[in-house]
C-alpha cells in the first residue's frame, strides 16, 4: 500500500465516518433486537463524546505529538467554560464587571482564544520542565483551579456558579431551534453543533499535524538535542503545542457549559484532567483517529461499569454487585489496567497494526 | 500576651512537626518507587487508605488489639505492595512512562472503589495507640498523639535508612534503582529489588494512614489532600532523594501551619484554611521553576 493509496483509504473513511455521525440521530437498530436506538436523549449524550473528542484532539497534540505530558487539561477546560459561561449570562449579579448576553455559538471561538492564551502563556514556564515534573506542574494547575475559581467570586459565582437556565433565547440547549427550515429539538441542536464542530477542528488538527508544523512537534517529543541540532526552535514550537492545546480544551469546556447549561467549580474537577490522559491513551498516542474511541470510553465507561445498557449481556448476579456503591468504579479501574495490558498503544495502534499487515502482503522495495 | 502568643506558636510547631512526620512517610514511599521505577505511584494514598481500613477492620470487627492488629497491617501491606508490582506494574514496565502512569491512576480508582464496596463510604473511627492525652511543657500544650506521631515517623525513617546502607538488601535495592543493568551483571535480582521497593511503600504507606486517622477520621478519600502534600513534600526535597523527602515533609507541615497561625494574628491574612491545598501546589510550583531538583536533589544530567 501506497502512502498515497493510505491517504484516500484515511479520506474515504473519514467521510464515512461523518456520514456515519450525521445520520446517527436517525439511526434504529431495533431491528437487530438491539437497543440502540437513539432517543432523543441519547443524541445528548453522545454530543458529550464529540466535546471529550475535541479535548482529546488537544491533548494529543500536546502530549502525543510534542512529548509534553499535561494532568491538567481540565484546568484550561474550565477556563474555556467559565468564559462561555460568563459571556453568555454576564457576572453582574455577582458584582462583576460584565453584561452577558452573547449567543452561545460565538462564545466558542473566545473561549478557545482564551484558553489558548493562557496556554501559551503557561508555555513558557513549561519551558524549564519536562516528563514527569511538568505532570506534577500541570496536576498542580488542575487541582488549584476549583479553590482559584472559588477566590474569585465577583467574576465567577463563586461555589454555586453561573446558570444559563435564564437565558434560553441564547442558546439551542434549553428550546427547540429553527436551522435552515428544520427543527431541532435541544438535544439534537446540541448533537449537531457539537459533532461539526469536532469534525472541523478533527480535520485542522490532521492539517496543522501533517506539515512542517506537526514534523516539528515529532522532533520535540523524540528527541530535544536533535530537534534543536536541526534548527527546530524548542521555545517556539513547545509554547505553540500549549496554545494549540489549551485552545482546543477551551472549545471543548465551552461546549461542555452550553451542553450543562450551568457552570460551577465542580463542573471540571480533578478526575476530569485525569481521564482525559486515560482517554489519549486508550485512543493512542500520536494517532487521531483512535480517539473516537478515546471520547467513547472517556463518556461511556463510567455508565457502562454501572451495568448500565450492557446489563442484560451479563449474568444477574455480577450486575448486582457492581450496583453497590463502589462497585462500578472497581470495574472502570480493573478494565482500565487490563486495557493498558492488552492494547499497549491503545486503540489507535490497533488500526497501525492492522494498517501493517495489510501493507505486508503487499509491500514491494521501492526501485 | 507575648508568653501565651509564644506557647501558641510552639504547639503549631509541634502539631506542624507531626502532619510534616506523615507527610515525610508517604514523601518517602513515593521517592522509593520514583527511584527505582521512574513513576509516580497516583495510587500511594488509596494503598496507604486500604492499609488504614484492614487495620481498623481487624479491631472493630474481629476484636484484635491495637498492637498485633498494626503488626498484621504491616505484613499485609508489604506482601500487598509486593504482589502489586509483580502482578500490575511488572507487566507493563518496559513501555512508556505513560502506560504505567495510567496503571497507577486504575488502581487508584479500583482500590478507592472497593473500599466503598466492602466498608461503605462511611466515615469510621481508628483510635490512637497514644491515646488523646495532652501534655503541658512550660505552657505548651502537645497532644499524645502528635509526639507519638513525630517519633514514630522519624523511627521508621532511622529503620529504613538502617537498612539501605547498612545491609546487602539494602545496597541490592539501591543498585538496582541506580543502574539496573550492572546491577544485574552483578547477580542482582532487579525486577525482585522493584518488587521489594513497592512493599516497602506501601508498608511507609500503611504507617502514615494509621497515623493520618486519628486526627482526621477515616473516610475513604481521606489520603488525598495528605497525598498532595506529599508531592509537595517530595519536589520541595527533591524526587529522588530520601533524606530530602523528609526534611520537605516537615517542612510543609510547619510551613501551612505556621501560615495559618500567623494569619490569625493578622499577618498574611490572605490566607485561609481552603487555601492550604494551593499553597502546597504552589510550593510545587515555585520549586520547579526555581530550582527543579528540588534542595537535597541532584540536577539531572543526560548524555546525549
Amino acid at each position: 500500500m501506497t502512502p498515497r493509496t493510505q491517504r484516500i483509504i484515511g479520506f474515504v473513511a473519514f467521510g464515512v465516518f461523518v456520514a456515519f455521525v450525521l445520520y446517527l440521530p436517525q439511526l434504529d437498530l431495533g431491528f437487530l433486537g438491539w437497543d440502540v436506538a437513539v432517543s432523543d436523549f441519547k443524541a445528548r449524550e453522545y454530543s458529550y463524546v464529540a466535546i471529550y473528542l475535541i479535548a482529546l484532539l488537544g491533548l494529543n497534540i500536546l502530549t502525543g505529538y510534542t512529548g509534553q505530558i499535561s494532568l491538567g487539561h481540565g484546568a484550561f477546560m474550565a477556563i474555556g467554560g467559565y468564559t462561555t459561561a460568563i459571556l453568555m449570562a454576564g457576572n453582574e449579579e455577582f458584582g462583576g464587571p460584565i453584561s452577558g448576553g452573547l449567543k452561545d455559538v460565538w462564545t466558542l471561538p473566545i473561549a478557545g482564544l482564551v484558553a489558548g492564551l493562557v496556554g501559551l502563556a503557561f508555555g513558557l514556564p513549561a519551558l524549564r520542565l519536562s516528563g514527569l515534573y511538568l505532570a506534577l506542574a500541570t496536576f498542580a494547575i488542575a487541582v488549584a483551579m476549583p479553590s482559584t475559581v472559588k477566590r474569585f467570586e465577583e467574576y465567577t459565582g463563586g461555589g454555586t456558579g453561573i446558570q444559563l437556565f435564564g437565558t434560553p433565547e441564547l442558546t439551542g440547549s434549553i428550546t427547540n431551534v429553527h436551522v435552515l427550515g428544520w427543527s431541532l429539538s435541544p438535544n439534537e441542536w446540541m448533537y449537531y453543533l457539537a459533532w461539526s464542530i469536532a469534525l472541523v477542528l478533527f480535520a485542522v488538527a490532521w492539517l496543522i499535524l501533517r506539515g512542517r508544523t506537526g514534523r516539528a512537534f515529532r522532533a520535540v517529543r523524540d528527541s530535544e538535542t536533535a530537534a534543536v541540532s536541526s534548527g527546530v526552535s524548542l521555545a517556539r514550537y513547545k509554547t505553540l503545542a500549549f496554545g494549540i492545546s489549551a485552545a482546543y480544551a477551551g472549545v471543548a469546556g465551552g461546549l461542555f457549559v452550553i451542553a450543562s447549561a450551568f457552570v460551577n467549580p465542580d463542573t471540571f474537577p480533578v478526575a476530569l484532567s485525569i481521564f482525559l490522559l486515560v482517554g489519549i491513551v486508550v485512543g493512542g498516542l500520536g494517532g487521531l483517529s483512535g480517539l473516537v474511541f478515546g471520547a467513547i470510553f472517556v463518556a461511556f465507561l463510567p455508565l457502562w461499569a454501572q451495568g448500565q445498557d450492557l446489563g442484560s449481556l451479563l449474568p444477574d448476579r455480577i450486575v448486582e454487585e457492581t450496583q453497590k456503591p463502589g462497585g462500578p468504579a472497581i470495574v472502570y479501574g480493573v478494565v482500565l489496567i487490563l486495557l493498558m495490558f492488552v492494547l499497549p498503544n491503545g486503540v489507535g495502534g490497533l488500526f497501525r497494526r492492522a494498517g501493517q499487515l495489510l501493507s505486508r502482503r503487499r509491500y514491494s522495495p521501492p526501485k | 500576651m507575648v508568653v501565651a502568643a509564644f506557647s501558641d506558636f510552639m504547639q503549631q510547631v509541634v502539631s506542624g512537626l507531626a502532619s510534616g512526620g506523615i507527610y515525610a512517610l508517604l514523601a518517602l514511599a513515593l521517592v522509593i518507587i520514583h527511584r527505582s521505577t521512574g513513576v509516580i505511584n497516583f495510587a500511594q494514598g488509596e494503598m496507604a487508605t486500604l492499609s488504614t481500613y484492614i487495620a481498623w477492620a481487624l479491631i472493630a470487627h474481629h476484636g484484635w488489639r491495637y498492637a498485633p492488629a498494626f503488626v498484621a497491617t504491616l505484613l499485609i501491606s508489604f506482601v500487598g505492595g509486593v504482589a502489586i508490582h509483580r502482578v500490575v506494574i511488572r507487566p507493563v514496565e518496559r513501555g512508556s512512562v505513560l502506560r504505567i502512569v495510567i496503571v497507577t491512576i486504575g488502581l487508584l480508582v479500583a482500590i478507592n472503589g472497593f473500599i466503598v464496596w466492602e466498608w461503605s463510604g462511611e466515615p469510621q473511627q481508628l483510635q490512637s495507640p497514644f491515646g488523646t492525652d495532652t501534655y503541658s511543657v512550660g505552657g505548651v500544650v502537645i497532644a499524645a498523639h502528635d509526639i507519638g506521631t513525630i517519633a514514630v515517623a522519624l523511627g521508621i525513617v532511622f529503620l529504613l535508612w538502617l537498612l539501605f546502607q547498612f545491609t546487602k538488601v539494602g545496597l541490592a535495592l539501591r543498585a538496582a534503582a541506580v543502574n539496573p543493568e550492572e546491577a544485574r551483571l552483578v547477580g542482582v535480582r532487579v525486577s525482585w529489588m522493584l518488587a521489594l521497593g513497592w512493599g516497602l511503600a506501601a508498608l511507609l504507606g500503611a504507617v502514615a494512614g494509621m497515623l493520618t486517622a486519628p486526627t482526621v477520621g477515616l473516610d475513604p478519600n481521606m489520603m488525598a489532600a495528605v497525598l498532595i502534600y506529599s508531592f509537595a513534600a517530595a519536589v520541595l526535597g527533591g524526587i529522588d532523594s530520601p533524606i530530602g523527602a523528609v526534611v520537605g515533609g516537615l517542612l510543609i507541615g510547619v510551613l501551612l501551619n505556621l501560615l495559618s497561625y500567623l494569619s490569625q494574628y493578622g499577618m498574611f491574612d490572605w490566607f485561609t484554611e481552603e487555601l492550604r491545598l494551593p499553597m502546597a501546589l504552589l510550593v510545587i510550583l515555585a520549586v520547579l521553576l526555581v530550582r527543579p531538583q528540588g534542595i537535597f536533589g541532584k540536577p539531572a544530567v543526560k548524555r546525549v
